[in-house]
């Protein structure tokens, strides 16, 4: 789960990381007020679950309230498209209004987990403000890594280390170990995948402030933090990601036209490939699970169905957990209580399967039943739309 | 033979009264699994299916039952502290099927076990299955598989069951599989499982299936290079999925070039994998590198 620069911030206040004075803000006339506060200047910036906005017009420096608010007007209720948004860019409902800062340097710290290390590893760089994936690819000299064993927690001679690596001075030496410290302790309490402070800034007068902020959260530790469930905003998501995220179905909407409704992830990617290479293009990835029952199936395929892109429907079905005439009585739910038309190619297998064919073989839909994958893809090939 | 799990295997199941772990406990009985023992804190002293006693802790389960696998359905809050108990019992194997582990659980629990004499497949994982000793530890539909010659070895579930399907609709039976997990953090890596079909007699070719997110392909193309000699058919799904999304599994998703299935492809083949084009293929590219070598007409 993905949250805003201004709830990672507020997370950072709780453990001491010091972030720029700020206000969120939701209307124009809110943005010059917090800008007067300021000071009279401030950075407008926009609110979205994507990085790259500050070369999408996303943050604005602005040098009196009235510039404030003009910006605000700019970016509140248009969609920002930047770099990591897609083409259809995340709408912007709310601004971040923060003092300016006086930067003197631009560091980056992060902290994820690594497969290799299976483990906690804090990365550095002193490249701040950059693009982090450009400063891997053309000056990977310039990130150091230092893995974290879980037991230990990160020890003060990798704080030391990590400051060292930072090409920092005595003056902001103890100030900086602080932050790396209560980042590692953000990371572990609140199950972050990824914390990421990009820029770190040292400030002319030798304070160590974070510019910027980004947390994202792992969807499995949920169960545990409560509070922090709170801090999703569903306006961000797919909507069709977000309908289905809260029936947990994974899904992930694509640009293609052939809806796949298929259980178990692996099967499910194998049958984008198998679509893919057969020449078509498919509109989703999607596993509905293994316990499912027919009415989350028929949930499955509705959100397939409501994706005005989707022509025609791939059904590869792996009857184990999930029985073959379950998944049949779901199909035909949706498609009796949507009134759909739209055709579809099934292959199924395993549990159940004569019972499940029969039940969409006798339901009237335009059903094309395949044995193989590669049957399946020629089938949805041979589809015209 | 096959690899981990045999006729000797006497498996305990932690998790035997849950929705999910009675269902499939039963499957792996008629199957002819060699099932000894449940774990249920608080339900000890009860049997399963009138013949299966259930245990409070592991720690009774095996010295009662002389248990040496473990089989975890336990939910996702639960099942570290499962596997924890397990190791600390002294089970030598464990396969945990549980899906939605943290992943700061599973750095821990990882860091638990890692040198205790222990080895974990998955978690999120459908366990494994040696046909010919007629033993499924798992959540594998058991009908589909065939006793042979032929190791499978995947990150994913269905699609394991999707390649086992086509090796057999060809006759191509299997001398085990084993699905190592499609999380982040799992116990078992390919490297690890290619090593032991390696060293099966009864293993003569491998079928992998790998996906996107991770490097554990390329780790597996750097064993084959050098430390394995047997031949292997490889797959790597998610060849169209897009950057930066999780494709169901928790570890798929390409953070970076590396990640790619394109890249892991390059990687296999490189070492001297069939490549299986694309997922309708498994079969038949099985079936033609076992002929080339001699091992199938």
């Amino acid at each position: 789960m993905n949250i805003h620069e201004f709830q990672a911030k507020e997370i950072f206040s709780r453990y001491g990381i010091p972030v720029p004075r700020g206000i969120v803000v939701s209307t124009p006339a809110e943005a010059k007020a917090a800008t007067k506060e300021m000071g009279g200047q401030s950075v407008v910036k926009a609110q979205i679950h994507a990085g790259g906005r500050g070369k999408s017009g996303g943050v604005q420096l602005t040098r009196s309230p009235e510039e404030a608010e003009v910006a605000a007007q700019r970016m509140l209720g248009s969609n920002l498209v930047t770099p990591q948004t897609g083409p259809e860019g995340a709408p912007v409902d709310k601004l971040l209004i923060e003092e300016l800062a006086d930067i003197k340097n631009e560091l980056y710290v992060a902290l994820t987990i690594d497969r290799g290390h299976r483990g906690p590893v804090m990365l550095v760089s002193t490249q701040g403000g950059m693009d982090i994936e450009e400063v891997a690819a053309n000056d990977p000299q310039d990130i150091y890594t230092e893995p974290v064993d879980p037991l230990m927690g990160l020890m003060p001679f990798q704080t030391r280390r990590l400051v060292r690596k930072l090409g920092l001075d005595q003056a902001v030496a103890s100030d900086a170990a602080k932050v790396l410290n209560a980042l590692y302790r953000v990371f572990v309490d609140n199950d972050c995948s990824l914390v990421e402070i990009n820029p770190l800034i040292i400030t002319g007068d030798d304070r160590v402030v974070a510019l910027d902020a980004k947390i994202n959260l792992d969807d499995d530790s949920m169960f545990r933090h409560a509070d922090l469930k709170e801090y999703r905003d569903i306006s961000q998501e797919n909507a069709l990601e977000a309908q289905a995220a809260d029936l947990n179905i994974a899904y992930v909407n694509l640009d293609g036209d052939v809806g796949c409704l298929v259980n178990g992830a692996g099967l499910a990617m194998a049958t984008l490939d198998v679509t893919t290479a057969a020449g078509a293009a498919p509109a989703n990835f999607l596993d509905v699970g293994g316990g499912a029952t027919p009415e989350k199936v028929s949930s499955a395929v509705k959100i397939i169905l409501s994706d005005p892109k989707v022509r025609r429907v791939l059904v590869n079905i792996f009857g184990g957990i999930l029985r073959c005439d379950i998944a049949g009585e779901g199909i035909v739910l949706a498609y009796n209580e949507t009134g759909s038309k739209i055709p579809l190619v099934v292959r199924m297998l395993g549990t159940n399967v004569v019972e499940g064919k029969k039940i969409l073989g006798d339901s009237g839909l335009s059903v094309v039943f395949a044995d193989t994958l590669t049957e399946a893809a020629e089938a949805i090939q041979q589809i015209k739309v | 033979m096959g690899v981990l799990v045999d006729e000797s295997t006497r498996v305990l199941v932690q998790g035997i009264t849950g929705r999910e772990g009675s269902f499939h406990a039963r499957a792996c009985m008629a199957y002819g699994t060699n099932i000894v023992a449940g774990v249920t804190p608080g339900r000890g002293g009860t049997m399963f299916e009138d013949k299966v006693p259930v245990f409070n802790s592991v720690e009774e389960a095996v010295a009662q039952t002389q248990a040496n696998m473990s089989l975890i359905f336990v939910p996702p809050p639960f099942a570290p502290d499962a596997i924890c108990e397990s190791t600390d019992a002294g089970i030598p194997l464990i396969a945990c099927i549980t899906e939605g582990i943290p992943v700061q659980d599973m750095v821990n629990v990882y860091r638990y076990i890692q040198n205790k004499p222990v080895r974990l497949i998955g978690p999120n994982c459908p366990g494994l299955i040696n046909p010919g000793a007629k033993c499924k530890i798992g959540i594998m539909p058991g009908a589909i598989h065939l006793p042979g010659r032929v190791g499978v070895l995947s990150r994913s579930g269905t699609l394991t069951y999707e390649a086992v399907g086509q090796l057999t609709a060809l006759g191509i039976g299997q001398s085990s599989c084993v699905g190592i997990g499609g999380d982040p953090i799992i116990g078992t890596n390919f490297v690890d499982v290619l090593a032991l079909f390696d060293a099966d007699p009864d293993t003569d070719a491998v079928v992998m299936i790998g996906e996107i997110g991770g490097t554990m392909e390329q780790d597996a193309a750097a064993f084959i290079k050098s430390n394995f000699s047997k031949p292997i058919s490889a797959l790597v799904v998610g060849s169209s999925a897009p950057a930066g999304k999780r494709m169901g599994h928790a570890g798929a998703i390409i953070t970076g070039e590396t990640a790619t299935a394109e890249y892991k492809l390059a990687a296999l083949k490189d070492a001297g994998a069939s490549i299986i084009p694309t997922p309708a293929d498994i079969g038949t590219t099985a079936q033609e590198m076992l002929r080339s070598r001699g091992l199938l007409k």
